[in-house]
């Protein structure tokens, strides 16, 4: 292109681009303010509870919290690790996320890898066999007399068995096998007499690193977070996990053993409103500081696995 | 060379050859069924299992007689929900709720991701996109708790700012009202920066030879957001909307039961918490009729995902499967 000196732009073309810059940099100004307050908007809160979290028992129940920690203390914490029913809670909960992790990883690939084969026979109706569980279900209670009838129901098992796959995160895997694992890599193999099990082992799963993170991160955070088969199926406080001793304490706000003094009751109330800001920080920090480090393998994880999912 | 190759074809010597590789690639796919056994266990015993127990929606179930040996009493159960006073309140809360949380959270993430593909300070976007995901990373039961400390009449941070106005304190978790309101709105401040992800991968994928054309002819950056972006995250928008619609009756126990109290109940009582309440939560346990309320909602569920995924795949064809 060659250069057009400025004389012979003419004046509507001037005044268009003049317009039109304005209009971007207007368009930049509303764009950047609107994501801010986003930004603030889901900010703030996190903010509060960190704060609260650090700050002592009277500041927190009078109120006095805003943004900032108010009296910086450690009381939270230490009340949090010396309340037995948590720390037991979180021992099983740690218990039921890399047992049950380990167990969905290895279902999900099992299931994955042979629906990703174009050459199985009866791979649609097997397909058909895992998608159909997605959009129709038994419910809940034939559900629960099955667990019943099989003396699963207050059994750690009940924990990682019946949740041992997740339907939709094999869909995922399928896909990516089926867009990452050429069949002519498996042909190759199998012709070098490489049993398929053998090729997952030193094939599929080096070259999968990035769904693995996605699986994993997924099927951990489930299990971290479940509440709802334990609600159900645990009766054992020695079994319980995290979730169930969490709302104990933030829904049903029974906070029982932290101060055994009646007498000083604004003292336990300000301790207990405390206690639940340390908790609420305690238990979800580790999935919220881990994530940043897989986000690049995730992101890219759920863009191939989601491809006509 | 043709001939050459016609003649290699046809040569006994490569035929048994091929035969063999077909056998063997054969013996192969056997071994495909032997890694999948497990699974598949699984999924007969865990999924299709409880499908045959929900039979018993239609029987009287009795613990000794079992599912199949439980007299067989037809629609009963199923007359008895749409007879109950409680059928028009589950139903009505359900569909409210679900359609609510539908219609005003679902442009959130889309919002969010164009702002984020708009903004040219990359630290701002970056440090923005992780804070906005964070919430995510919440169980709801801390999230129920974090709205239960929120709107606490005693220590609430509302109530508190609200007190420092000159207003008195509300009790919002007790006042029917406002449950929809929170229960939605909370959903998108921790649903809607995780969400965006999908949007904000569909709008990378945007050819940026699109914009360099628009460019030229002078669009401004507003008139390539309207049609430049957009048009190109539409079949995204369109299959996850599919997929909403097909969950309109399918909203999540946890929040909600964790979410109810005594005195929000006229607006909190699902049909999935009164399922668990009429079935596992009762004195007397009814498993019958619960499981027929669970029967009917799922039996809905099917045939609204249906509707919905023939509806697009005619108008857009656009499908899920």
């Amino acid at each position: 292109m060659t250069k057009v000196p400025t004389s012979q732009i003419s004046d509507v073309q001037k005044k268009q681009k003049i317009q039109r810059s304005l209009n971007d940099r207007v368009f930049t100004v509303v764009n950047d303010f609107l994501l801010l307050l986003f930004f603030l908007i889901v900010l703030y809160p996190l903010i509060y509870i960190l704060s609260s979290s650090f700050s002592s028992p009277k500041a927190v129940s009078t109120g006095q919290v805003f943004l900032w920690p108010v009296d910086l203390s450690l009381r939270g914490f230490e009340a949090v690790f010396e309340y037995k029913a948590v720390v037991s809670g979180f021992a099983n909960t740690i218990f039921y996320t890399l047992v049950g992790t380990c167990i969905n990883i290895v279902m999900t690939l099992m299931a994955g890898y042979p629906l990703s084969r174009r050459t199985m026979p009866g791979r649609r109706v097997l397909m058909f066999l895992f998608t159909f569980t997605m959009i129709f279900s038994g419910g809940l209670i034939p559900s629960y007399l099955l667990i019943s009838s099989m003396g699963m129901i207050n059994t750690r098992a009940v924990m990682l068995i019946p949740v041992a796959l997740n339907v939709y995160n094999v869909i995922i895997c399928r896909t990516f096998l089926e867009n990452t694992i050429p069949e002519e890599l498996v042909e190759a193999a199998q012709i070098d007499g490489c049993s398929h099990i053998r090729f997952v082992i030193q094939m599929v799963l080096p070259l999968s690193k990035a769904i693995l993170a996605v699986l994993v991160l997924y099927y951990a955070l489930g299990h971290w977070n479940a509440y709802f088969q334990a609600f159900i199926y645990l009766t054992d406080r020695n079994k319980f996990p995290l979730q169930i001793i969490l709302r104990d304490i933030l829904v049903l706000n029974s906070v029982s053993d932290i101060i055994a003094d009646p007498q000083l009751y604004k003292a336990r109330q300000g301790m207990a409103d405390l206690l639940k800001y340390s908790l609420i920080v305690v238990s979800s920090a580790p999935f919220m500081i881990a994530y940043p480090f897989v986000a690049k393998h995730f992101v890219k994880g759920v863009m191939i696995g989601s491809v006509k999912g | 060379m043709t001939v050459d190759s016609k003649v290699r074809q046809s040569s006994p010597a490569v035929r048994s050859k091929r035969l063999g590789s077909l056998r063997r690639r054969l013996n192969m796919d056997w071994q495909l069924y032997l890694i999948i056994l497990l699974p598949l266990i699984w999924l007969i015993v865990f999924q299709y299992i409880p499908m045959y127990g929900a039979q018993i929606a239609f029987r009287k179930f009795q613990a000794t007689k079992g599912i199949v040996g439980s007299d067989w009493v037809g629609l009963a159960n199923f007359a008895k929900f749409f007879q109950s006073y409680n059928f028009k309140k589950v139903i009505v809360n359900t569909l409210a709720v679900s359609f609510y949380d539908l219609i005003v959270g679902f442009p959130f993430p889309i919002i969010l991701a164009l702002l984020l593909n708009n903004c040219l300070r990359p630290r701002f976007k970056k440090i923005t996109q992780i804070v906005t995901y964070m919430p995510y990373f919440i169980s709801t039961v801390v999230m129920v708790g974090m709205i239960i400390q929120f709107t606490s009449p005693k220590v609430g941070i509302i109530n508190f700012a609200r007190q420092a106005m000159g207003l008195s304190a509300i009790d919002f978790m007790a006042i029917p009202g406002y449950f929809r309101h929170i229960y939605v709105w909370t959903n998108i401040w921790q649903g809607s920066g995780w969400n965006a992800i999908i949007y904000l991968s569909a709008l990378a994928a945007i050819d940026p030879g699109l914009h360099e054309a628009a460019m030229i002819d002078g669009a401004s950056r507003w008139k390539r957001m309207i049609h430049v972006d957009i048009p190109g995250i539409f079949p995204t928008i369109t299959v996850l909307l599919i997929l909403r619609a097909g969950q309109i009756m399918n909203v999540g126990f946890e929040k909600m039961f964790l979410m109810q109290n005594p005195l929000n109940l006229d607006a909190s009582e699902i049909i999935s918490t009164y399922v668990y309440k009429q079935g596992l939560a009762a004195a007397a346990p009814d498993f019958s009729y619960a499981s027929s309320i669970g029967l009917f909602n799922s039996v809905i569920n099917l045939i609204l995902i249906c509707t919905v995924n023939y509806v697009s795949n005619k108008l857009s064809e656009t499908s899920l499967w």
